[in-house]
């Protein structure tokens, strides 16, 4: 473990359980959630509804009426002092993305805000190699860490409206795949026809915690309707 | 077989199509969303004889307004204390209802409460997501926004309903003024003296709200060094305060992650009755220890448990 008092278990509300493993975000602990996430899938907690992993800890939403904090906790240690669980290898998604109006609104802003020139900008983004590591924010966003330092900038200091499902948005360090029309203040870069959705509700989003994301570049004319 | 059809003729906002609630996806970004008071549809839903979690409309604090097609239909209200009234006759907030085609059911803010969810004696038709006809407002995903002209297609109903009657209203499901939260998961980025505040002091509803989350307001509860946090999962039911120090309970439909520090979290069932508030009301928190907690999720779901049987038309006959 990491020094001071790591693993620290913290009760929330009237069911559920944060443990927290790391302080930092970093791959590491990136891999310590992954490695609980999946001994719990393998040995469910007592009362277990679902588990949520997210970049330093993970949460486990329980049954008040079947389990408490207590035991769930100890299901927790239990775990964490056994032979660590390998999480499901990760898969590797090659994304592809389109960089041409009108799918990128803010390239040029980022290429002056960065220096670089807009090819620039997307030489780096698909030169990445990004990781999944929580889902949050809306339905289906899946956060990617690995946005270099290059084209990293604060989010707009405005959000902007009706950003079409498919947009490939980046602020500070992360990337995202969105999976909704909606409002976004991160950076428009491009439009991917990649498919998020899988129709199965048992693994309704092709993007899994863990998993690796690259991103390639498409013509307009290879996008769905050809060039808009 | 004919199906019935509520005709929306007037929804005031956040009307939906729920049903128990989409639990399972908060790993995927997706929230349960279901009722902003699950105890209304579990309640309505018994009435009916129809399993808890059963799909409904929940009607808003602006109410709504049906005109029935097609087959007869019997429906139960429950939920706030709304202005309920058939054909222009007033009917208890509360109630059994049997509609024909062509009555109109008119549901109006009333006296108490802001949320109201109309169970129905047969099977919603609406195309669900996920296994799960719950509306996540935000998207629309799932059974649906009502708005008017929206038409909601009923199949199947109960062949025997027997007569209109009022559903007993009882004094846990009003909505509620002292609410039980377990402090933190981050109540150590917060000094004694805003816990203290938090736990002393009354905090009103503001009019900030939708079904993703109810801004507060009250004593300021400045949060310290807590704005470098990596974002971690939140529930429904934290209280999460942003820099400068105001809080927002998140609701039925909130983000699954966040990086706001949290500096309690309402036990499951206190939110549904702080959500039964209106802009303006006062409400005071008593955190409580997390085995106290549970212990009384377990004697509530124990009440409830008790009274939904005696709802039912099997057990009425």
């Amino acid at each position: 473990m990491t020094g001071d008092d790591l693993p620290r278990l913290r009760p929330v509300a009237d069911h559920a359980l944060l443990v927290d493993l790391a302080s930092v975000r970093d791959e590491a602990a990136a891999a310590r959630v992954r490695a609980l996430d999946a001994a719990l899938a393998a040995d469910p907690a007592p009362g277990q509804v679902e588990v949520v992993p997210a970049l330093v800890n993970l949460l486990i939403d329980f049954d008040p009426c079947v389990a408490d904090h207590a035991t769930v906790a100890a299901h927790v240690r239990g775990l964490l002092s056994a032979p660590p669980v390998a999480p499901p290898p990760p898969v590797v998604h090659a994304v592809p993305f389109c960089p041409d109006p009108p799918f990128a609104p803010d390239l040029e802003e980022v290429a002056r805000r960065t220096g670089l020139s807009p090819g620039g900008v997307i030489a780096a983004l698909t030169a990445a190699e990004y990781r999944v590591t929580m889902f949050g924010f809306a339905p289906g966003y899946a956060y990617l860490a690995g946005t270099p330092a290059a084209i990293a900038l604060d989010r707009k200091p405005a959000p902007r409206r009706d950003v079409p499902a498919g947009s490939v948005i980046v602020a500070g360090a992360q990337a995202l795949i969105t999976a909704l029309t909606m409002p976004t203040g991160w950076w428009v870069l491009g439009r991917s026809p990649f498919a998020l959705t899988t129709g199965d509700p048992a693994r309704p989003y092709v993007l899994a915690v863990g998993d690796v994301v690259r991103f390639h570049r498409i013509p307009a004319a290879a996008m769905p309707g050809g060039a808009a | 077989m004919t199906c019935a059809r509520l005709q929306i003729t007037r929804a005031g906002p956040h009307c939906t199509i729920q049903d128990g609630g989409r639990a399972g996806f908060l790993r995927w970004g997706i929230p349960a969303s279901g009722p902003m008071d699950r105890k209304a549809l579990a309640i309505a839903n018994a009435a009916l004889g129809n399993p808890p979690g059963a799909a409904g409309i929940e009607v808003g604090p602006g109410g709504l307004d049906l005109e029935l097609a097609g087959a007869p239909l019997t429906l139960a209200v429950a939920g706030g204390g709304f202005l309920v009234q058939v054909d222009g006759s007033p009917r208890p907030a509360w109630a059994v209802l049997r509609l024909d085609p062509g009555q109109r059911l008119t549901i109006r803010p009333g006296p108490w409460g802001s949320w109201a969810c109309v169970a129905v004696g047969g099977r919603i038709l609406a195309p669900g997501w996920l296994g799960s006809l719950a509306t996540h407002g935000p998207s629309g995903l799932g059974g649906g926004r009502l708005a008017a002209g929206s038409v909601v297609e009923v199949a199947g109903h109960d062949p025997a309903p027997g007569p209109d009657r009022a559903i007993p209203c009882p004094v846990w499901a009003r909505p509620r003024r002292r609410l039980m939260a377990v402090a933190g998961p981050q109540d150590r980025f917060f000094a004694p003296e805003a816990l203290a505040a938090l736990a002393g002091q009354p905090f009103r509803l503001t009019a900030a709200w939708d079904r993703m989350g109810l801004r507060l307001s009250g004593p300021p509860l400045p949060p310290q060094g807590a704005l470098g946090v990596p974002s971690e999962p939140v529930l429904r039911g934290s209280v999460q305060v942003s820099g400068d120090g105001v809080a927002t309970v998140l609701l039925a439909d909130h983000q699954t992650t966040g990086g706001y520090p949290k500096i309690a979290t309402l036990l499951a069932d206190d939110v549904d009755g702080l959500v039964q508030n209106r802009p303006g009301d006062a409400v005071t928190f008593a955190l409580v220890p997390p085995q106290a907690a549970v212990q009384t999720a377990r004697l509530r779901a124990a009440v409830l448990a008790a009274f939904l049987p005696r709802l039912s038309p099997a057990t009425r006959r």
